[in-house]
């Protein structure tokens, strides 16, 4: 690095090389280059490969169960950017849990919670999965959010046959042996919800919009094919946002400029924030404007504010304003163990599925054995879900409804549709 | 249809300039701090997120005990976000950057550290999940010159703040015998030291000042996006881009530097989908910064 022509002090005699500050330039700048490249590899991390899991040789793995009590595992990001959404989920399971032991446990056993922070680092997960799996060898794990996570530790638990209920909406074109699936996939959030938007507000024309990684754009390419071979319609445009993106005036500009019939948004995070609020303060409400997301739940609506998103939709199995005697307990022992404030999303729903599938799994295997556990979980149903009733399909996923709420300013939503159940398709003919 | 583009056109024009009024509002600190003293401050975000949740606690504040506060908050909010940083500020100098001046290596490990410490004590404080001030009603909405346009209110409060405070800095740094001495010890501390100037006192006050400025992007930042234990991490790459990019000495090149890339962002962005338009920003941050590695503007210093 040549330093002739850089500012250099003036000094008397004192001959120092490079001046503190040339060389913190030079350094900074090779930090912001770091920091992007790393930003980006984060991002390329999130959207790992789709695999189609084989069935991996199962390795023998004794199980630490006692005469009266069961070990599970709890695989969460208690810490980290992903804390914000994984809270509801951890308080769900813990939730479930003290419920299943008061009322005797499973087969007699109290279930203990061995809980594992997964820090929002995707190698941590796979880590403390082999940890769970191997050292403390729990009958069952609880956890994981995002896909990247649940991608990193899915060869861990088919090679150590461990057992993961995973909660979280996701993009499908996943199936393993070791995996439930008790969030929905993207065939059961996606395709009622345009139909509805297509039959109840007449939409053909569409504006899609995604933060940019694999859950959005997975899911924005079967709501294509849908809209453009069974509805008839066009896609206007179809826009991506890196995550964590705050500035969404020349989004908002094109919206204004296509003037689609409805916009179908499945923003994230913080983003989500910005883009609703700025959304607002361009004067894009839903007094002229349709937009159906699949992104917003009552998680995320207390970040954005209720008044921001008043009047826009959004396509969910669970609202917590269900109205049916089991969500109304469910509420009530949510709110008794949290806090009257507490909000309860799609996704601590189904988190709070999780214990209860694999009580009911137990039960009928008549043992805590992985296999005998996977065998018999096909078909089970769950009457006393909040949202209503469930089924395992013989794909893991679930059988279940898609609800469409609307938001209101106090950040609940008024429920105004609901599917019959749907079947859960991970690998959707036709649709990739 | 000619009248819909015109519309467009005003309020992408807008639109690009409110996004170089929040760069340049999130650099204008760092611009000091880095610029002026050296110092890699890598908790510069975390600053802004002080800035941000005091707001957030004011509104909450307001809310409870004081309703008739509500319309006036933000406005004291701002006043308080900048004490508190700056505050705070002062006494991460005196405990931890001060002896680090001469290992700018040193800096950049010890305040990630620090940023790091500063997020989790926000994940203790306030929780985990990202929380939005309630904003009073007279930032919310738009200004419609004509029926197709909107202006939104927001973005013009964030556009005023940065005017102001730029100037404000400015004229500090131009005008009164602080900004003198600054300038001298960033061109030559030793000679700055003979002439008389405190330079620690410089450098105390002048890392408060750039982490109280901080403290105010942040409460000006609530009204467009959330404020979460991390949120400031968000911004601090685009900070350090626009100021190594604007040529880290000169506070002219800092806004010359936020205007270019605002604009860029904005335009690429209409044409192409925004994470293309972002990787093409930066290409040619890098390609020119490969041509001029000092930035854009370099202040003449006799070699």
């Amino acid at each position: 690095m040549t330093t002739h022509d850089r500012p250099q002090p003036f000094h008397a005699g004192i001959d120092i090389p490079l001046s503190r500050r040339t060389w913190t330039v030079g350094l900074a700048q090779a930090l912001v280059a770091t920091l992007f490249v790393g930003g980006l590899a984060g991002g390329c991390s999130k959207s790992g490969e789709t695999l189609e899991s084989s069935a991996a040789a199962a390795t023998p793995r004794g199980i630490a169960v006692t005469d009266t009590e069961v070990t599970v595992g709890q695989l969460h990001s208690a810490t980290g950017t992903m804390a914000i959404s994984e809270t509801g989920s951890i308080q769900a399971e813990q939730l479930a849990i003290a419920q299943i032991n008061a009322a005797g446990g499973i087969l007699g056993h109290q279930i203990k919670i061995i809980q594992e922070d997964g820090a929002s680092d995707w190698p941590t997960f796979a880590e403390k999965a082999q940890k769970l799996l191997v050292n403390d060898r729990v009958a069952s794990v609880f956890g994981c959010w995002t896909s990247a996570s649940r991608k990193a530790v899915l060869p861990v638990f088919e090679k150590e046959n461990g057992l993961l209920y995973y909660p979280t909406f996701y993009e499908g074109l996943e199936q393993s042996k070791n995996v439930f699936y008790t969030g929905q996939e993207a065939t059961q959030q996606i395709i009622a919800g345009l139909d509805w938007l297509h039959k109840e507000k007449g939409a053909k024309n569409f504006f899609l919009i995604g933060s940019d990684y694999i859950w959005p754009r997975t899911s924005n390419k079967i709501a294509r094919k849908h809209i453009e071979n069974v509805l008839k319609g066009t896609v206007v445009d179809e826009q991506y946002y890196p995550l964590g993106h705050t500035q969404f005036g020349s989004l908002i500009n094109k919206i204004k400029l296509k003037k689609p019939d409805a916009v179908y948004a499945i923003v994230v995070g913080g983003s989500n924030v910005s883009f609703y609020k700025q959304l607002n303060a361009a004067g894009v409400t839903a007094e002229n404007q349709t937009l159906l997301t699949i992104s917003v739940t009552e998680d995320e609506l207390l970040g954005i504010g209720g008044e921001n998103m008043v009047g826009f939709y959004a396509a969910m199995k669970y609202f917590q304003s269900l109205d049916n005697p089991n969500n109304t307990a469910f509420v009530e022992a949510f709110k008794a163990k949290y806090g009257e404030a507490s909000v309860i999303g799609d996704v601590t729903q189904a988190a709070y599925l999780g214990p209860w599938l694999w009580k009911a799994a137990v039960e009928k295997a008549g043992s805590f054995d992985v296999d005998k556990v996977v065998a018999a979980s096909p078909g089970i149903e769950l009457t006393t879900a909040p949202e209503g009733y469930v089924k395992i399909h013989e794909n893991h996923h679930l059988w279940s409804k898609l609800r469409i709420g609307q938001v209101k300013a106090d950040g609940q939503f008024t429920v105004l549709y609901e599917s019959e159940l749907i079947e859960p398709d991970p690998f959707p003919e036709g649709y990739q | 249809m000619n009248s819909d583009l015109f519309s467009i056109l005003v309020m992408q024009s807008f639109n690009g300039l409110s996004n170089f009024c929040v760069l340049l509002l999130m650099a204008l600190g760092l611009a000091i701090i880095f610029g002026q003293m050296g110092i890699i401050n890598m908790a510069h975000g975390e600053f802004l997120t002080i800035g941000a949740y005091t707001t957030y606690v004011m509104s909450v504040v307001s809310q409870t005990w004081a309703p008739w506060l509500l319309d006036a908050y933000f406005l004291l909010a701002i006043i308080l976000a900048f004490a508190i940083a700056a505050g705070i500020g002062l006494l991460v100098e005196r405990l931890m950057v001060r002896h680090l001046y001469e290992r700018p290596l040193d800096s950049l490990l010890a305040t990630w550290g620090l940023s790091l410490i500063m997020q989790q004590v926000f994940r203790s404080t306030f929780g985990a999940r990202e929380v939005s001030p309630t904003l009073p009603g007279w930032l919310m909405g738009s200004v419609r010159p004509t029926d197709m346009i909107d202006i939104p209110i927001n973005g013009l409060v964030v556009m005023g703040l940065t005017v102001v405070l730029t100037a404000a800095v400015l004229l500090a740094l131009f005008r009164t015998r602080w900004g003198i001495e600054v300038r001298a010890t960033t061109q030559n501390r030793v000679m700055a030291g003979a002439a008389g100037i405190d330079t620690r006192r410089v450098d105390r006050l002048t890392f408060a000042l750039g982490c109280g400025l901080a403290g105010i992007a942040g409460a000006a930042f609530t009204t467009i996006g959330s404020t979460g234990p991390t949120s400031g991490g968000l911004y601090i790459v685009d900070t350090f881009l626009v100021v190594v990019f604007g040529g880290a000495e000169s506070l002219i090149g800092t806004i010359a530097s936020a205007f270019a890339i605002a604009q860029a962002q904005a335009t690429t962005e209409f044409f192409m989908t925004g994470s293309t338009a972002k990787v093409l920003t930066l290409l040619t941050v890098i390609l020119i910064l490969m041509a001029r590695p000092e930035g854009l503007f370099t202040v003449k210093v006799r070699k």
